[in-house]
């Protein structure tokens, strides 16, 4: 039995939007009857927008949701805003999809990736050459595979049948799959760290404040001198200085040498420090 | 929800209500061990014995033969590993492709962890098994051939008697799984020489949780279970009483029932498969004849079994699925796909079991939604039958294989 939401059902039951549009703007096809599951999607294009979406499909019962909740989605959608619909915003408008069952979703978002090559006149490439074929059974391709990784950021081989199916059949491919899975972690753990974290504002603020209380006064001070924060803007922080500081003829080349820098090497490499005109 | 049209009874029976009132006093009053040395439990310990008797008798063997487990995987993972531990140094098995995961994932398990080496015997479309190819693949180092009575999918019957005798005659050790055809197929263990024979309870109107390993007397044998002297030191665990008794009850009842099994209830399922093959781009899975008489496998082309099981649930109407989807796996049955069953039938896989509680009203209520329920899904469908098949026809049927099969 599985556990499909009152959305699942309810769209399953009484899917909305089943049918065929006749002068179609553009048509999408993925599956096959002997994979278990196929969807073949229309759309009516008026000015770059979805004004009509129909869809036919032959699967279970999350298959024939997730495909009547892609054209619920899509529909008084531009192209742009279309493209950037996920499997996951399938998922999430069924209120969720069992895991062993989030291929059904991404069947939805690949057929409508294929209408949408269809209709800007781009060539629905032949599989292979998207990629290369790693599972046999299924007809997936490396690609789909590193795709899935990355977009629903999967953690196991297990994980990667459930969304694409890949390694369900006969398992030859499974060590293929233990392969890719390791590859494509490495480059989002190596993308993640490589990415300077980025701050929110209070944290941003919280941070500097700590910096000139606890190193860069301190220090300012032993030679007579005092530095006091005025304002940070975006990544600009404005300071005055104090004491003896004010006097002092190089002054500027403390703010830019001493207080930029540490500030720069302890919180944030974007910050620069400005004298605010007072 | 409605009421219930229960015809999943491969899957699970009800517990009859005779089977019932047997074993209440069982949970209350009479709550002792069987193997205390008071008569508090000493008469219970007699209750068992009774049950002992009685599904002695349904099989026709001695009550001896009989070892009390806790479900039908238990019996058949008990005979293999007694065979493989009795003869340690025969490293061969035969089995075939369309047994119940109690038996395929076991050898699977000793093939991938334990070095073991398998044959595993195919079917032809209807299900069957090629008697010389079993006489080919025994060595002189199988240690046991394990093949099912009647399959659990599609009701195939499969020839013991003559499977019994081939190992005989090579001096294999020869396990059946019989969970689905005792109560259905005639079993005479004084006339078949079947050495280990598996029954689970759950399966023929007892409570789930209790089966039975029926092993022919001289047989070597080495418990599973290792622990106290319950069932004379073949298998330990205090014995489970309200499920020993009820699983006695429930066989003597099977044996006054047979009749109506072979009779009313084959008439039932008759009737409900002649009407489901009305329903166009229909088929039946497995031999028609050779067969047990509550099964019904239908194959519905062009829609996923699945979705078809669900729309039936909102009837109230239970039934199971060969489809991928259902199992969780993402291939259809591995019993369909050995009996070669294509594609575009696989995935819309029925199967109907009945049992003596099912009515006429009952098989006509499916008759009468199912058509219904086909149509809508191939409304929903982008593939049409009539296209499909024509192209078949032309022999352009590229768009039904997957590159591994």
């Amino acid at each position: 039995m599985w556990e499909y939401t009152d959305k699942v059902k309810e769209f399953f039951l009484n899917p909305k939007n089943v049918g065929e549009i006749e002068d179609a703007d553009a048509v999408g096809e993925v599956g096959s009857i002997a994979c278990g599951d196929a969807l073949k999607l229309y759309l009516k294009i008026e000015d770059g927008k979805i004004v009509d979406a129909k869809f036919k499909t032959f699967g279970c019962a999350s298959a024939i949701a997730s495909s009547s909740a892609l054209t619920e989605l899509i529909k008084g959608k531009t192209i742009e805003e279309a493209r950037k619909i996920t499997n996951k915003d399938i998922a999430e408008f069924l209120g969720g999809l069992p895991k062993a069952k989030m291929h059904c979703s991404v069947m939805g978002q690949q057929a409508l990736e294929a209408a949408i090559k269809n209709y800007l006149g781009e060539e629905v490439e032949e599989k292979q050459l998207e990629g290369e074929i790693v599972c046999e059974c299924f007809g997936v391709t490396d690609e789909e595979i590193r795709r899935a990784i990355k977009e629903n950021d999967l953690k196991s081989v297990e994980d990667i049948t459930y969304y694409t199916k890949a390694g369900g059949g006969c398992e030859n491919c499974l060590p293929q799959l233990e392969e890719i899975l390791a590859e494509v972690r490495k480059e989002l753990e190596q993308a993640q760290e490589k990415k300077p974290k980025k701050l929110s504002n209070v944290q941003k603020m919280q941070k500097v404040l700590k910096v000139l209380e606890e190193e860069i006064r301190p220090a300012l001070q032993r030679d007579g001198g005092d530095i006091e924060l005025i304002d940070i803007e975006g990544d600009n922080v404005l300071v005055s200085l104090r004491g003896k500081c004010t006097r002092c003829p190089s002054s500027q080349l403390t703010l830019k040498d001493f207080v930029e820098k540490s500030l720069q090497e302890k919180v944030s490499p974007q910050l620069t420090v400005e004298e605010a005109n007072e | 929800m409605n009421k219930v049209v229960y015809l999943d009874n491969n899957a699970t029976t009800r517990v009859a209500p005779e089977v019932l009132e047997e074993i209440l006093p069982f949970f209350s009053e009479r709550y002792g061990n069987p193997s205390s040395m008071h008569s508090f439990g000493g008469e219970v310990g007699k209750e068992i014995k009774k049950a002992r008797e009685k599904v002695a008798a349904i099989l026709n063997c001695s009550p001896e033969e009989i070892i009390f487990t806790a479900c039908g995987t238990e019996s058949d993972n008990t005979a293999i590993f007694s065979a493989l531990r009795s003869f340690p140094e025969k490293r061969h098995l035969i089995t075939t492709k369309v047994e119940h995961p109690a038996i395929l994932s076991l050898c699977k398990y000793l093939e991938k962890k334990l070095g073991y080496e398998v044959t595993y015997l195919g079917v032809n479309a209807q299900g069957e098994l090629d008697l010389e190819e079993l006489k080919a693949s025994i060595r002189p180092d199988t240690a046991i051939i394990s093949v099912m009575w009647a399959n659990n999918e599609t009701g195939v019957v499969f020839p013991i008697a003559e499977i019994a005798e081939i190992a005989k005659e090579k001096g294999v050790l020869f396990h059946t799984d019989a969970v689905q055809a005792v109560g259905k197929e005639e079993i005479d263990l004084s006339k078949l020489p079947v050495d280990m024979l598996s029954l689970s309870g759950h399966k023929l109107h007892a409570p789930k949780g209790v089966g039975a390993l029926f092993v022919r007397k001289k047989t070597p044998f080495q418990p599973f279970m290792i622990g106290g002297h319950q069932e004379r030191g073949r298998r330990a665990g205090t014995e489970n009483t309200t499920g020993i008794i009820g699983l006695g009850k429930a066989c003597e009842l099977a044996a006054n029932n047979f009749e109506e099994e072979r009779t009313r209830v084959k008439a039932l399922r008759d009737k409900l498969e002649q009407g489901l093959l009305k329903i166009p781009y229909t088929r039946l899975n497995g031999h028609k004849e050779k067969r047990l008489p509550n099964t019904c496998n239908v194959s519905f082309g062009y829609v996923e079994g699945e979705a078809i099981l669900l729309l039936l649930n909102e009837l109230g109407i239970c039934a199971s699925s060969g489809s991928a989807c259902t199992s969780g796996s993402l291939e259809p049955s591995h019993v369909l796909r050995a009996m070669g069953v294509p594609f575009n039938y696989a995935h819309g896989s029925i199967r109907f079991s009945l049992s003596r509680y099912n009515s006429e009203e009952e098989i006509e209520l499916v008759l009468k939604e199912m058509p219904r329920i086909i149509e809508k899904l191939r409304s929903i469908s982008p593939f049409s039958p009539e296209e499909m098949e024509k192209e078949l026809k032309q022999g352009k049927d590229n768009w039904g294989q997957c590159a591994c099969h």
